[in-house]
């Protein structure tokens, strides 16, 4: 009873933190259409300014965090205006996958060259450090602020989404971009704020993802597959549906490598298979935000 | 036709006289197969350095000869890539002695090749007891799994440690580190209580930390490849407050190879390694070899296990072409060095004749600090240690 506990616990943090760093990608690849490989990269950039922040600028965590992702965000605008832009809409995703992954590359390049190929970290303040108990089993502090972190942003995006005039606005612009231009909703605008929100949520997981995931270089490729795996079973664009898919992925993962593990990433990817053959387009596909 | 022809002569000819190669003065070509760009870049960079050093502080000649480094990138575990810039090294280049090779399978792809061309190959990292074994023709100058976990499973019992549990990556030299710790553990009166495979892929450590937990092992032996995944591991392991709970976490070297130290972290300090080479190893030849690291490349931070085993495999190299006078046989080479001895900036080192591997010493380390800086300090030495894995593992 208390393995089954402990794999409980376990579980939902790692899908917590899986879901953190994949929503991003929920919002670009599902709201926007655009399969954007580079979310990795975008996830790594805003780790690496919140390690330089945090560690040669002397920042405390939290204004890392924030520096993070602001300064993500601003890096990142010029590129939909210059490259995004032109490649929205689903006709053309073979161009979105190329320049995505091309960027992927500049990136990690550029990362490389200017931070060198070694591990970074972000020091963690005390206050996460050590452990917290739940009942029987003690996680890591730092894990149940992700938990937190990520019910919040769950939260937040569904108000957005689903409560706001820009919720509404994003979805009618993202069903009939023509229709929606015609009735005078200003889509460049929207999807401009909508690009903003997907690569700072990217930066906002790669920095809290960052105990789990460390970061280094090729980080941007490493993982990308895991991203796209959370988002392909979440069901693109639905956020609750990529906190169902991350959650389910996290405990099948952490019960799988516990009980038996030398069977491996097996039950992940088993698991994988087995839902995108019951539920093709992921979980909740075509309902709610 | 005939112009045709003649060229064709007059190449074959060329050819013939560069393969036979003038008596008096030449230049004799060593080819490096290594890692110089992606995730494990930084090896390369160090191999490189450390025969930049060699040649700084002997010389780039031996006797008339000239001896020149070519350099091949090969930026992942590839055995068929390594197989054919091996080939192009020995064709094109006309290499007469191949080095370098970071990864298992890459040092095996080429046995069939270098047994063909009758080159020597001196292995400066390939920590796989069985490469030796393929073929007479290989040398190798960094060290093995087996050769670093027999003294420090003996240390363990030593301690009084009863029980412990192994946690390995589930790969070659990760298997080979599991049956050595078993092996070892076990003869000396321990128990392996459990034996935990992780997948080479894992982000998360917590499902392996809580079978740990649960096992009641006192102590873990663990090894991972250096990078990413042992730093995940280390965290875990202090996160999940098996550290608090008293469990000692032993293992291999690489984990608290130099380059990772600074991103490990406090989460590194204490933990309790065998290997043969630290940065911090006290003796006036190893901080003359860092100190002229410093002095060529600014910095002494790449300076690791790869460092010494590049530096050492150079040194083999030199006596393989001073012993041969001028034209290098591969099989005659090997045998030239048999046996040999000498002084490293890691200690002494002897080439053992059967298993072509060197024997050295093996220095149980823990990670402390030393000047605000991480290092792995020396504890204590076990002299003499050959590869205990030479025709037993796998």
């Amino acid at each position: 009873m208390e393995t089954m506990f402990g794999i409980a616990v376990d579980g939902v943090a790692y899908g917590m933190i899986l879901f953190i760093i994949s929503v991003g990608l929920s919002v670009t690849l599902g709201l926007m259409r655009v399969v954007n490989l580079a979310h990795g990269a975008f996830a790594m950039v805003g780790g690496y300014v919140a390690s330089y922040a945090a560690q040669s600028a002397g920042l405390p965590y939290a204004a890392a965090l924030v520096a993070a992702v602001a300064l993500t965000v601003l890096a990142t605008l010029p590129l939909e205006r210059l490259l995004y832009r032109r490649i929205y809409g689903s006709a053309n995703e073979l161009a979105q996958v190329l320049l995505t992954i091309g960027l992927t590359f500049v990136i990690v390049a550029g990362i490389n060259y200017l931070f060198g190929p070694t591990l970074k970290r972000i020091p963690l303040p005390d206050l996460l450090t050590g452990t917290v108990a739940l009942g029987p089993k003690a996680i890591p502090t730092h894990r149940a602020f992700v938990i937190g972190a990520g019910a919040a942003t769950l939260l937040g995006l569904w108000w957005l989404l689903e409560r706001t005039d820009f919720g509404i606005r994003l979805r009618a612009a993202v069903d009939d971009p023509a229709m929606a231009a015609a009735l005078g909703i200003r889509t460049e605008r929207l999807y401009l704020a909508t690009f903003a929100l997907g690569t700072g949520l990217a930066a906002l997981g790669g920095v809290l993802g960052a105990e789990l995931l460390p970061l280094e270089p090729y980080y941007a490729i490493r993982y990308i597959v895991l991203f796209l795996a959370v988002v392909a079973v979440g069901g693109a664009g639905s956020i609750f549906g990529s906190a169902a898919a991350a959650l389910a992925l996290g405990i099948i993962d952490t019960a799988g490598k516990y009980l038996i593990p030398n069977f491996g990433e097996f039950f992940f990817y088993a698991a994988l298979i087995l839902i995108l053959f019951r539920w093709p387009h992921g979980f909740f596909k075509g309902r709610t935000a | 036709m005939t112009r045709t022809l003649r060229n064709a002569l007059l190449g074959a000819a060329f050819g013939l006289a560069l393969a036979a190669g003038p008596a008096g003065a030449a230049t004799i070509k060593v080819g490096v197969v290594a890692p110089f760009s992606g995730p494990f870049g930084v090896v390369g960079k160090s191999f490189k350095e450390a025969i930049e050093l060699y040649q700084a502080e002997h010389g780039k000649t031996v006797g008339n000869d000239t001896v020149e480094f070519v350099y091949k990138d090969l930026d992942q575990a590839n055995p068929a890539q390594s197989k054919a810039l091996s080939q192009e090294l020995i064709v094109k280049e006309r290499v007469s002695v191949l080095a370098g090779y970071f990864f298992t399978p890459d040092a095996l792809a080429v046995a069939p090749l270098i047994d063909e061309a009758n080159i020597p190959c001196v292995i400066f990292n390939a920590a796989t007891s069985a490469i030796t074994e393929k073929s007479p023709r290989y040398v190798r100058t960094s060290f093995t799994l087996w050769q670093n976990t027999v003294p420090l499973a003996e240390y363990m019992a030593k301690q009084g440690i009863k029980k412990a549990i192994s946690a390995v990556s589930d790969y070659g030299p990760g298997i080979d580190g599991e049956a050595a710790f078993k092996a070892t553990f076990e003869k000396h009166g321990g128990t392996v209580v459990d034996t935990i495979r992780m997948p080479l892929k894992s982000a998360d450590f917590a499902p392996f930390m809580q079978r740990i937990k649960d096992s009641g092992a006192e102590a873990v032996y663990a090894f991972l490849p250096a990078g990413p995944a042992t730093l995940a591991f280390a965290k875990a392991f202090n996160d999940t407050g098996l550290r608090a709970a008293g469990i000692k976490f032993f293992g291999p070297g690489d984990l608290t190879q130099e380059p990772d130290l600074p991103a490990l972290g406090d989460a590194a300090l204490g933990i309790t390694t065998t290997f043969n080479y630290s940065r911090a190893h006290d003796s006036a030849m190893n901080k003359a070899f860092v100190a002229k690291h410093k002095e060529m490349f600014g910095s002494y931070d790449t300076v690791t296990f790869t460092s010494v085993g590049a530096y050492d495999g150079t040194h083999v190299i030199y006596q393989m072409i001073k012993n041969a006078g001028g034209r290098i046989d591969g099989a005659k080479a090997v045998e030239s060095v048999k046996g040999m001895s000498w002084e490293s900036p890691r200690g002494p080192l002897t080439i053992d004749p059967d298993s072509r591997h060197v024997t050295q010493t093996i220095y149980l380390r823990t990670v402390e600090k030393v000047d605000g800086k991480l290092e792995n300090v020396e504890k204590e030495a076990f002299p003499k240690q050959p590869d205990y894995g030479y025709k037993l593992a796998k």
